[in-house]
């Protein structure tokens, strides 16, 4: 049972993820290859919180504080990266954001108060199913909401075309730094989840490779759709789980089978599953079309 | 006073010189076309009135307030907007929404509005879309206001990108070649459309234009660009028989006789 509930965990852990990160490459169109580095600052942030900082209140209370703290943090990086990084576009932003990504793990490697390359242990278990899922329809209601609200629309419309969006009146660099700093802070949420949940972090649980594993969860699921995003989350993150119920030896061709998966996504459907629409809208864009 | 003063206007890119000191005023409700051979530089003087380039000499007044050193995105909520040369819509967007962007800086509700779907969201929303709606069918798009905007044929594209023009409630609008790639039928219907954008709206139109059947049948007043350069201005007959304009468009006048 214990085992279900974990990968239950892991799910909403990661539809979280690919929600944010959706916010600034699905909505705002800016090639973000970092995000694994602001989920890393924002679990050990929040980690570093409850080890050193708990203060002497109820779990719950806590958590609420550490996921706070995890969002402050993920968000300030994202500030800091974002100032520098924004003004380039397309690879070079890709490329940049690779960088800073890896740096922050490697500023974590390499500090001794969080455990270094032994990774940071007791931490204190503040987290359940409940915290997860709460955090996971908190977050889907965000990027829901935001989608239809002007702000939203503004965001997406920078996607679209730059030089148009600029002449409607839309700040780029303001929007795109918003986007980029608010999906940097919820994945310090995620962040703060998984620290309180698996009790340990490692630096490498941090690193480029999971920045791409979150990037495919949200072009599997078509870039701009929230429901494309927790659908792409689910799929991915289940997959090696039901991979190892029918056998470890298909097990050892995971990462093999996850690349014909894509490949053959890409060639069939280069939009995703949902495309940039959302589960309960199709209908009505599909009348439109004919 | 006029609406927009263009007061010695030089805008250089390294060695090369698009627009040299170029001055024009437009008044509240004028028609204007700005015409002139490929390159000489009328692109260019639309993209340093809207902000894209900020001119390396000169000012660009809007209302009496200087506003060239403003950016692209603050020059249209003061009240300028325009359509680009190559359509430049919300592709993948659908044909309301291309309109609903427009409206991003007359938006009075704040982001936590937004997020929490208070009333005042609710009816500012409300209102965007009864307003686009209205747009539309002055456009006659209503019916297609669910399509993408790809999937527009090619003359109601160019509608649609004047249409989101007008949703950011200009005073000014700068249309930017806009009968390239139409048939006669549909130019008539542009020009139609263009007087009627000018009395309903009560606005400036300025046009950067080609055609020359559409510019003289409906600028008020044209300037003639060539090689950045302002070699005339005046109503459509003076323009037409100003020599300078017959040399810039067919070359100088070579005097038979002397063969």
């Amino acid at each position: 049972m214990d085992y279900y509930l974990q990968i239950l965990t892991n799910v909403g852990i990661f539809i979280t993820l690919t929600l944010s990160l959706n916010l600034i490459n699905g909505y705002c169109g800016q090639f973000s290859l970092g995000h694994a580095g602001f989920w890393g600052v924002g679990a050990y942030a929040s980690a570093v919180y409850g080890v050193y900082f708990a203060l002497p209140v109820d779990p719950a209370l806590n958590m609420l504080i550490s996921i706070a703290v995890g969002f402050s943090a993920a968000a300030l990086c994202g500030l800091l990266i974002g100032v520098p990084c924004l003004r380039l576009k397309g690879d070079y932003l890709a490329i940049a954001t690779i960088g800073f990504g890896e740096i922050l793990r490697i500023i974590i490697m390499h500090t001794e108060s969080v455990g270094g390359p032994r990774g940071f242990t007791n931490i204190p278990k503040w987290t359940n199913s409940f915290w997860v899922w709460g955090m996971v329809v908190l977050t889907t209601l965000f990027m829901l909401n935001l989608k239809r609200s002007a702000f939203g629309r503004a965001i997406i419309s920078i996607r679209e075309d730059e030089v148009a969006s600029e002449t409607m009146g839309i700040n780029l660099f303001r929007f795109k730094l918003f986007s980029f700093i608010i999906g940097a802070g919820i994945a310090g949420i995620a962040g703060a989840l998984v620290a309180h949940d698996q009790q340990f972090l490692h630096p490498n649980n941090f690193n480029f490779m999971w920045s791409v594993c979150i990037l495919v969860m949200v072009i599997l699921g078509g870039q701009g759709s929230v429901s494309g995003s927790i659908v792409g989350a689910i799929i991915l993150t289940l997959l090696p789980e039901i991979l190892k119920l029918i056998g470890s030896d298909i097990s050892v061709w995971r990462m093999s089978i996850y690349s014909a998966l894509m490949i053959i996504l890409m060639l069939t459907r280069p939009q995703g599953i949902f495309g940039p629409h959302e589960l309960f809208e199709k209908k009505k864009l599909q009348k439109g079309r004919a | 006073m006029s609406l927009l003063s263009i007061k010695n206007v030089t805008m250089k890119f390294g060695g090369l010189t698009a627009v040299r000191n170029v001055s024009f005023d437009v008044g509240a409700t004028d028609l204007i076309a700005v015409i002139g051979p490929n390159g000489a530089g009328k692109t260019t003087l639309f993209n340093t009135i809207t902000g894209i380039y900020t001119p390396s000499e000169g000012s660009v007044e809007l209302d009496g307030k200087t506003i060239n050193s403003k950016k692209a995105s603050d020059i249209t909520s003061l009240g300028i907007a325009r359509t680009f040369q190559n359509i430049r819509l919300f592709n993948n967007l659908s044909v309301i929404d291309n309109l609903k962007i427009a409206r991003h800086t007359r938006i009075k509700y704040s982001f936590l509005d937004g997020i929490f779907k208070t009333k005042k969201y609710r009816d500012e929303e409300a209102e965007i879309i009864e307003e686009s709606i209205r747009l539309l069918k002055l456009f006659g798009l209503e019916e297609k206001k669910d399509l993408l905007a790809k999937n527009l044929p090619y003359g109601a594209q160019r509608k649609l990108e004047m249409a989101r023009a007008l949703a950011t409630k200009p005073k000014l609008l700068l249309l930017d070649e806009p009968a390239a790639g139409m048939n006669p039928t549909e130019t008539k219907e542009l020009s139609n459309l263009i007087h009627f954008i000018r009395e309903e709206f009560k606005i400036a139109v300025i046009l950067i234009e080609h055609d020359m059947n559409l510019v003289m049948q409906i600028a008020e007043k044209i300037f003639v660009l060539d090689y950045g350069n302002l070699i005339a201005s005046g109503s459509p007959k003076e323009v037409q028989a100003n020599p300078k304009v017959i040399e810039a468009y067919l070359g100088a006048e070579i005097d038979v006789e002397a063969h």
